[in-house]
């Protein structure tokens, strides 16, 4: 039952991270990645939010469709795509504020629940 | 500039050959036309079994220390993947990068394991991400070398 909720959480998380990256990134041209960092940083804020809550409500939302609307991969290959390029202060850039800002996004859902 | 979309050329000089990021990349032309169901239905399966994937995996190895496993993991796999895209089915990328590694890793629980891990936090959020990035890193050199 609970891997079927992670499955169905998940099945619903990547396609949305993945047309509000499209959504964001298409908002401009520059190559800083926006978008992953929108996603990771809400994903982290919802995650807080829904972490004290049933163990259903947390495979389903928690585990599944923040645990998929988020991701490190894509953030890593971002980030390393920006220093191979020598755009060394934006890799810098994205890294600290996904941190931080993600950080305080999980940190101020929990408080707040 | 790129008014034909058939015309690779001219491009900003910061193109890449390569897809600059997993999930989109707007000014290569090619792909600003794969959105579609089969996209999004690539997405969504993957994306349900790299979510699997994460809760398996995290029961093995519970807790902070298994999420930077998988995270670590992830972004080795997906330093391969991109390397390797352009001579994989179009369908690769949304389903193994966009789907699977992006629904096996996750920013959300690395956020919030930081808030409860108090005085470690910084240790596992920094060691998370020199890892990851190092895999990332040299995941794509090996496979450039070995495929290039």
């Amino acid at each position: 039952m609970t891997a079927l909720l992670v499955f169905v959480g998940a099945a619903i998380g990547a396609p949305l991270r993945y047309l509000t990256d499209r959504v964001i990134q298409s908002w401009h041209m520059t190559r800083f990645p926006f978008g992953t960092l929108a996603v990771n940083v809400v994903g982290s804020f919802a995650l807080g939010c829904v972490a004290g809550t049933s163990p259903h409500l947390v495979a389903l939302l928690g585990t599944g469709l923040c645990g998929a609307l988020t991701t490190y991969s894509t953030f890593s290959f971002e980030t390393v795509r920006l220093a191979e390029d020598g755009a060394y202060w934006q890799a810098f850039a994205n890294a600290a504020t996904s941190i931080a800002a993600g950080v305080a996004a999980a940190a101020l859902g929990y408080a707040l629940t | 500039m790129r008014t034909d979309p058939e015309d690779p050329e001219p491009r900003p000089d910061h193109v890449h050959v390569e897809p600059v990021d997993p999930d989109v990349s707007l000014d290569v032309p090619a792909q600003r036309r794969e959105l579609g169901p089969a996209v999004l239905a690539a997405i969504a399966l993957g994306g349900g079994l790299g979510g699997l994937a994460r809760y398996g995996l995290s029961g093995v190895i519970p807790g902070p220390w298994g999420f930077l496993l998988i995270n670590v993991l992830g972004s080795a796999l997906i330093g391969v993947l991109m390397v390797l895209v352009p001579r994989l089915h179009p369908l690769a990328r949304p389903f193994l990068g966009v789907g699977v590694l992006g629904g096996f890793t996750t920013f959300s629980t690395y956020a919030l394991d930081a808030v409860h891990l108090g005085a470690s936090a910084f240790v596992y959020l920094f060691g998370t991400l020199f890892l990851a990035l190092g895999a990332t890193f040299a995941a794509m050199a090996l496979t450039r070398k070995v495929f290039g």
